[in-house]
């Protein structure tokens, strides 16, 4: 790409530019002026988007660790080529997620305490544990990729080596940490409201993250699909209907399964009557349960519209949106009237969100445009099975050219 | 723990005069933060206040619990049980999660949000005046002796006593003995806790427990998870290395 291409305005650059120079000015106002002045947090309110975020955040960016053992535990090699994306994605969320924990920090500069200073009973403390060993997990998930690129192969065979145990590792780190999620809000019964606080908080918060993970990537391969494209330089960005069906497939099990998990919930413990109570908490979580599970459940009941790519697309927005209510429900709806005050997020703290995620959008756009994390569903796997699967190959991408 | 110290508030002994007030923010070096005591509401410079509510007065502060929430969630400890009973705070280690105001079943912890190193603000038990003999500062300046200080079972014996002998006077109930698993602060009061603005609805559980029931499940998870893992990936190795000579050999008989 020629530096007057790079220069060159589009309506994207324009905007991107604009969020991310206002972040910029929030986060020095931020850090130089204390959390008082720069959020509309206060003692009734301690948590607000940016923790919230953190959750919507890191329950999208689960299908690293689901993908990742369908395919390399589960041995399902169809999903292949959705690995890498899956990483990148799962990877960059989790930078986001941690900027923003340390932005949301009264004391950034204390952040590396919890290396040091341990109390194994908090919650919070397995938590940050665990996205640190995730993180590095992740890294290593993604380290061959870079390897290659630059042609250094002795790592790589020591990464293969360990590649199952990293793998297996990084499940067992992302069902502990996605689900602890949940766990935070088990202390504080009397205080979130009834219709989302349960015993079986994390279950709840696993499972959803499994079905907008995996959805997370459904939309991504859309969006890769229509920007990134041959002109561009980008290869085997094309949609891959048999995969995304299949991963669909995989989110209706998980939704329904989400969805029988708080009936059970409800009738266990006696909160149907809580369904009746007019309040915005339950028209809130009217809306939550409607979009992010019957909709999509509905729609992907039908083999016509589970095959077809626009409805895909459309109920993986809708699995999306689904998590992101129920996120921000827990971690300020649900609490709102035990606080007695509604929050509504500040400038700066909108800001700051949307600077991290247009950065976020961008490192993945410059790494997918140097790297190979684009590959073709027949490489590796089907060309050892047999030799003609290459040429194979080769009829069907000039097909799609 | 009975032999850990705490204080007992007689609700009908109160007067509403507000030294406990005036000498918390003394000997805490805090700020005067609003004309009126009686209108002033919990905050990074108030630790203790006196509210009205009719003819009656009552105080709030924080409860000091036997198994405190706050200390529980505190990833890095800073929060933690003084040898007295008394929760106290380390800003030093704190990062400012605000993980412990959340957790807090009372409500209490505040924060300095003005500020650019925030610390946690919230009434300590003047744990350090105990700890050199001294009572703590509300203790030592209510002139009606509403609230007192001493060992928690003499406290417990204290407050049983006067719900006894008196009991038109008194709601039968000792606030803080078994709320949220108790504390180090008993209340007693001629009416019901929920008209004086308490938290009524607590169990009577330790609020730990409700994160422990989950975290205890850790372990089984992380080595459960890590054997059906590893028996699914060679599980399903072999059958792909069995479709695949099955594969072959029928290919073989074909030709």
């Amino acid at each position: 790409m020629k530096i007057n291409d790079i220069l060159k305005p589009t309506f994207w650059k324009v905007v991107s530019v604009i969020i991310v120079t206002m972040g910029l000015f929030s986060t020095y106002y931020r850090f130089s002026r204390g959390l008082g002045l720069t959020t509309n947090l206060h003692d009734s309110v301690p948590w607000g988007l940016w923790i919230g975020f953190d959750f919507i955040g890191v329950g999208l960016a689960a299908a690293g660790f689901t993908i990742a053992a369908t395919v390399h535990i589960f041995h399902i090699h169809k999903y292949e080529p959705l690995v890498r994306p899956a990483i990148l994605t799962a990877f960059l969320g989790y930078l986001v997620v941690v900027c923003l924990l340390v932005v949301d920090l009264g004391r950034p500069e204390n952040f590396w305490h919890p290396l040091v200073m341990w109390n194994i009973h908090s919650v919070m403390f397995e938590i940050t544990w665990c996205l640190i060993c995730y993180t590095t997990v992740l890294i290593l998930e993604f380290a061959p990729v870079v390897l290659e690129k630059f042609k250094i192969k002795a790592p790589i065979k020591y990464l293969k080596i360990i590649s199952i145990p990293v793998v297996i590792a990084g499940v067992i780190f992302s069902t502990l940490h996605q689900s602890s999620f949940g766990s935070l809000y088990l202390i504080v019964p009397g205080k979130l409201h009834p219709l989302w606080y349960s015993s079986l908080l994390p279950v709840h918060f696993y499972i959803s993250c499994i079905a907008a993970g995996l959805s997370m990537i459904i939309f991504e391969s859309f969006l890769i699909a229509r920007a990134f494209t041959k002109e561009d330089g980008f290869h085997h960005t094309e949609l891959k209907m048999d995969i995304l069906s299949g991963a669909s497939f995989a989110v209706l099990i998980a939704l329904i399964a989400g969805f029988l998990l708080k009936i059970y919930d409800f009738i266990g413990n006696g909160k149907l009557p809580l369904l009746t109570v007019p309040s915005t908490e339950t028209y809130f979580f009217y809306l939550e349960i409607l979009i992010g599970t019957l909709v999509p459940i509905f729609l992907l009941s039908y083999k016509k519209l589970i095959e077809d790519k626009k409805w895909i697309y459309l109920t993986s927005i809708c699995v999306i949106s689904g998590l992101i209510l129920n996120r921000l429900n827990v971690s300020i709806t649900g609490l709102a009237s035990s606080s007695g005050v509604n929050y509504f997020p500040s400038f700066d703290e909108i800001n700051i969100t949307m600077m991290l995620v247009v950065l976020a959008i961008f490192a993945f756009r410059l790494i997918a445009k140097n790297f190979d994390v684009f590959v073709s569903n027949e490489s590796e796997h089907s060309v050892n099975e047999n030799g003609t699967a290459k040429s194979k190959q080769i009829i069907l991408s000039e097909r799609y050219e | 723990m009975l032999n850990e110290t705490g204080i007992l508030f007689d609700i009908t002994l109160c007067e509403g005069c507000g030294a406990c007030y005036d000498m918390c923010k003394e000997v805490n070096n805090l700020p005067e933060t609003n004309d009126d005591y009686l209108k002033d509401h919990l905050s990074d410079n108030t630790f203790t206040v006196v509210e009205e509510y009719g003819e009656i007065y009552t105080r709030k502060l924080c409860m000091h619990c036997n198994e405190p929430a706050c200390v529980s969630v505190c990833l890095v400890g800073a929060i933690k049980k003084s040898s007295t009973g008394a929760v106290v705070y380390d800003a030093d280690k704190c990062i400012g999660c605000r993980y412990c105001m959340q957790a807090c079943p009372h409500s209490i912890p505040r924060y300095e949000w003005g500020l650019t190193k925030p610390r946690i603000r919230k009434c300590n038990l003047c744990d350090d005046r105990v700890k050199a003999g001294k009572l703590p500062g509300c203790v030592e300046a209510c002139p009606t002796e509403a609230t007192i200080f001493g060992k928690m079972d003499e406290l417990i014996e204290i407050a049983k006593k006067r719900l006894k002998s008196d009991p038109d006077k008194y709601y039968q109930h000792i606030y803080g003995l078994e709320e949220a698993g108790g504390g180090h602060v008993l209340i007693i009061s001629p009416v019901p806790f929920e008209q004086l603005g308490y938290v009524s609805k607590l169990t009577n559980e330790p609020m730990p427990e409700f994160t422990m029931r989950a975290m205890e499940k850790i372990p089984s998870v992380a080595i459960g998870g890590g054997l059906f893992l590893s028996a699914m990936f060679w599980l399903t190795k072999r059958k792909n290395e069995l479709a695949k000579e099955k594969k072959s050999t029928n290919g073989k008989e074909s030709i």
